[in-house]
This record gives structure tokens, C-alpha cells and sequence, in this order.
């Protein structure tokens, strides 16, 4: 009440001076908020396009570097398969030296069809080719028998430096001082794009393939890491989502409020910011040290990163059940529902959006992390090979996309680097794949109000 | 001494339901309710009046232990329903419920549709083995409520579609779909609009039949419309108990009088 009369009293002064002046202009003091007012919003469009600027500065960085990563060179090659030339090749110690030579004479020999001329050796043309030719062929021939006396329609991929010459990145310049390839071989490429026996397609490979060799970019592919991944994403899910989600069911609908709830949920804040090169170490301790798991397996992998996640669950799925009105619980609790049935019926339905977007956000960010692999010797190690299964998918050595494309960005050959811009690309796909699943399965769970 | 206008008074009573001793109420370190003894007679409708904060909410919550999901909620003293002590360690607050419904202030259906909303309580508690009776019990509750031809032909839609009012009377009819014997409401008609209060006071004054309610309110007119009797509360005290006319007409407690007459409140 005094207070009440004294503001008014304080404030009549100014309120009859204002009184006399007109409405229809405003005065100095508005005119101050107002221009504040303007320029606050300016800020924010500024701060908007600067972010819109770098985005796009970065999806155009990425593209223009990594969309190249998805073609690549190969030249069509008729491959007569003679059996006494296998057998021969078979006994020999260095089996890949005599199907070079195979594949060399018939690479002569498509030259030749194409009235293209070089005084060049048979050998020296090799290197046209991917120095994989050799092993590619003879893998097809190991596992088709049955083709031996035809001829069979080889794609075989161009060396890197070829690749990178259609695709602009390798100039003759640049060639002086690489003993990979000369100026020589690229009049005969040009040769050969005149005639139509060189191509660049669609790099399957690229996306389904495995890695390969620091010598043999042009075979590298990022399939086998992508199934790593998987793997580690489904013991992460499988893991992270029940465990956080009843974590934080418990805390927050059944615990009560004492010294060690909040000793737990001040610990689990603070572990959502522990560095997560931190949980590669505890990890390798645990799990590889101690549990004598095997090393780079994407068991280990799915395990380190769900305790990685498992904060970023909690804490989302801790602020979904806390928005959840308490008049549902109360309602439910009103009719004699227990404790457990109000929250199962009434309020983990509710909410279910927001625990699968947090979930999806944490598998997000277990998909895109690097650090924890490393020390659990998931990078560095060359996922050549599909793992033969499920189990052997789980426990068998892997890599995982990030840490691929890690890898691939140490290597020292450029065309490594265009894969690793490429792998980026592949990266973001599934990220914003899995973000709209996000989206669609909040719409689903939404709907049912 | 507050105990003695409801001695007096509870000779007027036809039988009584509920029947509470020296209840006290600490919420941590303050004292909400303060010794209350009261006896809720079976089959009427008792309401509990008095300024915000007396402790009326509070000591209904009591009724049904709906406290006790409030951690710094202490309760003691006894409540007695049909002679058994609610607050005995013996008794489940989940079985208690089912027995002492609530409806609450803001209309709070489940974001269900209207029938589930209405079969909820009836398939927790296993009243029904088919569908049929399920049907039935729906039905029945939403006929008892009145709310049946509004929404008869809409059973599957949600019952967060329908206005205030109807709401309300949603609830009160999940309330009774588990055949309660005793039904709490705490100021059910707060939220609503005259005409939408009016349906539920009439709709009260129709459960009494067959129900014992207690009902909070914060409108003595509302009191005086569908109460037998009347309990007075005043900073966590139980001023006043009788039958609402004479509450209302000739009040014993000076407290009493002024708060209806207006001097406070």
C-alpha cells in the first residue's frame, strides 16, 4: 500500500509534463528506444546471414571437393583368359607380375584397335591402369572357373593419376616430378578419350567398396567402414536407449529428492561435457584392457560410445518427462493407477517425441565422433574385407566412417583427400537421413495425441 | 475447541463415511492443517469453504492420500473410511484411490480418446472381462455424468476436443467408471463458465444418490447450491462444521460470519 502511493506520487511530476505533448510525434526518449530497437534487429540479421554464409561457404567447400569422389576412371578392357596362361600364372610365385602381362597385352592390343600409336613398353603402359588390375582379374578368375577360353569384358579402373587428370586435378606440370606417370601417358589417355575407350561412371565402388592400399586410392571405398558404423550404431541403440531411458524414468518420476538424486544428476550433467577422447581411454582400460574385448571391433566401439551418449539421453529424456503435465499424472493417480501405470500409460507416451529426437540427436553424435576410436584402434586399421556375419560384423576388427575418412585425409596422395571430402558428403547423408527419421517418428508419435 | 461445533452438528448426520481425528499437516516446516477433527456424512455432499491457502485442498488431498506423492508431506492423526484408518501402514494408496475418486480443479482428461478415457480406470482395476461390459460401464458413467448425448457419437474422438464443461464432466465420469464410493472435487467448476458450472453443480446434486462427495470451493454461493453441510477452514484450522443452511444463515464462529459476509476472503 505505501509503496503503491509513494510510486504514484513519485511519478505524477513527470505525467502531466508529458500530458501537453502530442501523441502524434514521438519523443526523444521513444526515438532512443526505438533506433535500439532497429539496430538490435540489424544484429540479428547480421548474425543470421553471417551463419547462412558459412554454411553455405561450407556445403560449397564440401561439394566442389567431394562430389568428384563419386565418379571415377575406368577403361573397358576384352580380357581373353587363357587357360594354360592362368595355370602358368598360378604356379608362378609373383601371380599378379604374369596377369599384368595379360592385361597388358590386351591393353596394347585395344590401342592398337583404336590406331592409337606409342613406342612406349608394355609395362610402362601398365601404369595407365590401376596397379589393383592385376588382383582384380584374378580374383573373377578364381571364382568363375568356368570362364576359362573366352574373352571377358573387364571395366578395369584407371591409375589415380589418370583419374585425377580427367577430373582436373593432376596437370602435366604437376607430373614432372612424379615417377607414377608421364606426360607420356597423358597424350595416350587423350588419345584414348578421342576414341571413347576411357570413361568416367558412377563410383559404386566409392559407397559399397571397401578400403584399400595408401598405393591404390582409386579402389578405396567407404562401404565396409559404413557397415562398422552400423554396428556400432545398433549397441549403441540397443544399449543407450533402454538404460537411459529408465534412468531417467527413475529419476525422475520414482527417486526422491535427496543429496545423492542430486549428487547423481549434478555427475550426469557433468559427464554430457566430459571430452570424449576421455571415454576412448576408459574404453581401452575397461573393455580391451580389462574385458579383454577385441581391439577396433565395433563392439567396443558401440560400447565406448554409448557411454558417451547415454548422458545426452538422460538429459533429453529427463526434459520430455518434466514437460508432461503433472495434471496427467495427477489424473491418472486420481482413478488408482499406481505410480508405474501413470507413468507407463500416461506419461512415457507423451513423452515419446521427445525422447526419440534426444536418442536420434545422441546416435547422431555417436555416428560423427572420431576421437574415442582412435584409442580403441578403430582408425588405422584397413577395412579391406566385409565381415563374414553378424557376429563376426560385432566382434571381427572395423572401421567406422568418421575414422575412415579420418584415415583418408592422413594419406598422402591427393586422391585420397577427394575421397575423404566424398566420404564427408556420405557422412552428412546418413546424418540427415537420421534426422528426418527424427522428425517423421515425432509427426507419428505426435499424432496420437 | 474446533472440534466442538462438529460434535454437535454430526448428530444431524444420517451416517457417517468419513470420520477424521486430530489430523495434522506439515509441509517440511509449516503447519497447513492443525488438528482437525471432522465426520463426512455417507451419501450428501459436503463442501469446504474458506480463503485461499486456509488448508481446505490440502485436507481433501488427505482424504484419498493424494499428499503422499508430495515428498515434504507429513500427515498425521487418523482418517477413518467406514471405520478402517486410511492412513494405516496396511493400506495401498492405489486401492484407496479406486475407492476415493478425484476430480481435479483444471479439467485434466488423458490425451486419450473419450472412451479410453472413461475404460481406463476400469481396466486397471480389472472390473471387466469383456469388451461388452466395458461398453457398458462407458456408457453407463458418461449417462451418469450427462454427458452421454454429447458424446455418444463421437466415443472415438479425443477428449481434450471437448469444451471446458464437457471436460469436467468427462472427468467426473472417469471418476465414477470405478465405482467409487466416496468422490473428491477440488474447486471442479473454477475453470469453467456459469452455464458449464451450472450442468455440474446439477450433476453433483444427481451423484449424491449414490455417491459421498466432498467438494472445495472457493464460491460460497456454490457451497450453498449443492452442500448438505458446510466446513469452514481458516489458516489450516477447521473453524466450523454444520449443516450448510444453517452455516450460512446463523454461523456460530465469528471468523465464520465475517468471511460470509464478505469482511475477508
Amino acid at each position: 500500500m505505501t509503496d503503491a502511493t509513494l510510486s504514484s506520487a513519485a511519478s505524477a511530476a513527470p505525467v502531466t509534463e508529458r500530458k501537453s505533448k502530442s501523441l502524434l510525434e514521438a519523443d526523444s526518449h521513444t526515438r532512443r528506444r526505438n533506433a535500439a530497437e532497429t539496430r538490435f534487429r540489424f544484429y540479428g540479421i547480421g548474425a543470421v546471414l553471417i551463419g547462412l554464409f558459412f554454411l553455405v561457404a561450407l556445403l560449397w567447400a564440401i561439394l566442389s571437393n567431394g562430389l568428384s569422389a563419386f565418379t571415377q576412371t575406368s577403361i573397358p578392357i576384352d580380357l581373353p583368359l587363357d587357360k594354360a596362361a592362368i595355370e602358368s600364372a598360378e604356379k608362378s610365385i609373383v601371380k599378379t607380375s604374369k596377369y599384368n602381362a595379360m592385361i597388358g597385352a590386351a591393353l596394347e592390343k585395344k590401342l592398337a584397335d583404336a590406331h592409337i600409336e606409342t613406342s612406349m613398353s608394355e609395362k610402362d603402359l601398365m601404369k595407365i591402369l590401376s596397379s589393383g588390375a592385376a588382383s582384380t582379374v584374378r580374383d573373377f578368375v578364381l571364382a568363375n572357373p568356368d570362364k576359362y577360353g573366352t574373352t571377358v569384358p573387364f571395366q578395369l579402373l584407371a591409375s589415380s593419376r589418370v583419374d585425377g587428370y580427367l577430373k582436373g586435378r593432376v596437370t602435366r606440370a604437376a607430373l614432372a616430378n612424379d615417377k607414377n606417370l608421364d606426360a607420356a601417358h597423358l597424350d595416350i589417355v587423350d588419345a584414348m578419350m578421342k576414341a571413347g575407350i576411357i570413361a568416367k561412371t558412377f563410383n559404386w565402388n566409392f559407397v559399397f567398396g571397401a578400403d584399400a592400399s595408401d598405393s591404390r586410392p582409386e579402389q578405396a571405398g567407404i562401404g565396409v567402414s559404413m557397415l562398422g558404423s552400423l554396428y556400432m550404431m545398433l549397441v549403441v541403440l540397443v544399449l543407450s536407449l533402454p538404460i537411459g531411458v529408465a534412468a531417467s524414468i527413475y529419476l525422475e518420476e520414482f527417486a526422491p529428492k535427496n543429496r545423492w538424486t542430486d549428487i547423481i544428476e549434478v555427475n550426469i550433467a557433468n559427464l554430457a561435457a566430459v571430452p570424449s577422447i576421455v571415454f576412448g581411454i576408459l574404453g581401452l582400460a575397461a573393455f580391451i584392457q580389462f574385458a579383454h574385448l577385441p581391439q577396433s571391433a565395433p563392439i567396443v566401439g558401440g560400447l565406448v560410445l554409448t557411454l558417451m551418449t547415454l548422458p545426452t539421453i538422460i538429459i533429453s529424456t529427463r526434459a520430455a518427462l518434466k514437460a508432461v503435465p503433472p495434471s496427467i499424472r495427477s489424473a491418472a493417480l486420481g482413478i488408482g493407477a499406481s505410480k508405474m501405470q501413470s507413468v507407463f500409460h500416461h506419461v512415457l507416451p507423451l513423452a515419446m517425441p521427445g525422447i526419440l529426437t534426444g536418442t536420434i540427436i545422441g546416435l547422431a553424435q555417436a555416428l560423427g565422433e572420431t576421437a574415442p576410436l582412435l584409442l580403441i584402434g578403430m582408425v588405422g586399421f584397413i577395412a579391406s574385407n566385409y565381415p563374414d556375419g553378424v557376429a563376426d560384423g560385432f566382434f571381427s576388427p572395423n572401421s567406422a566412417m568418421p575414422a575412415q575418412i579420418y584415415e583418408w585425409a592422413k594419406r598422402a596422395d591427393p586422391a585420397f583427400y577427394e575421397r575423404a571430402w566424398g566420404g564427408i558428403i556420405i557422412l552428412l547423408v546418413v546424418l540427415m537421413s537420421m534426422n528426418i527419421l527424427a522428425i517423421l517418428l515425432r509427426r507419428k508419435f505426435e499424432r496420437r495425441w | 475447541m474446533t472440534q466442538m461445533p462438529g460434535t454437535i452438528k454430526a448428530a444431524a448426520m444420517t451416517d457417517t463415511k468419513i470420520s477424521a481425528r486430530n489430523v495434522q499437516v506439515y509441509y517440511g516446516d509449516t503447519h497447513a492443517i492443525k488438528d482437525v477433527n471432522i465426520e463426512i456424512g455417507a451419501r450428501a455432499v459436503t463442501a469446504f469453504i474458506g480463503p485461499s491457502g486456509c488448508g481446505k485442498s490440502t485436507f481433501l488431498r488427505c482424504l484419498n492420500r493424494m499428499n503422499d506423492t508430495i515428498d515434504i508431506c507429513r500427515v498425521e492423526g487418523s482418517i477413518d473410511l467406514d471405520g478402517e484408518d486410511i492412513y494405516d501402514s496396511r493400506v495401498d494408496p492405489v486401492q484407496l484411490r479406486a475407492k476415493v475418486g478425484m476430480v481435479f480443479q483444471k479439467p485434466n482428461p488423458f490425451p486419450k480418446s473419450i472412451y479410453d478415457n472413461i475404460a481406463y480406470g476400469p481396466r486397471i482395476h480389472g472390473l471387466v472381462r469383456k469388451k461388452a461390459d466395458l461398453d457398458e460401464i462407458v456408457a453407463s458413467s458418461l449417462q451418469k455424468a450427462g454427458l452421454w448425448n454429447e458424446v455418444k457419437d463421437r466415443l472415438d474422438g479425443p477428449g481434450t476436443g471437448l469444451s471446458g464443461g464437457q471436460q469436467q464432466r468427462l472427468c467426473i465420469a472417469r471418476a465414477i467408471a470405478v465405482s467409487p464410493e466416496v468422490i473428491l472435487m477440488d474447486e471442479p467448476c473454477s475453470a469453467l463458465d456459469p452455464i458449464a458450472t451450472a450442468k455440474v453443480e446439477e450433476l453433483i446434486d444427481e451423484l449424491r444418490e449414490n455417491f459421498t462427495i466432498v467438494i472445495v470451493t472457493h464460491s460460497m454461493q456454490q457451497a450453498a447450491r449443492v452442500s448438505q453441510r458446510t466446513a469452514f477452514f481458516h489458516m489450516g484450522n477447521l473453524v466450523e462444521i454444520g449443516d450448510t443452511q444453517d452455516i450460512f444463515t446463523n454461523p456460530v464462529d465469528k471468523r465464520t460470519q465475517d468471511y460470509i459476509t464478505g469482511r475477508f476472503g
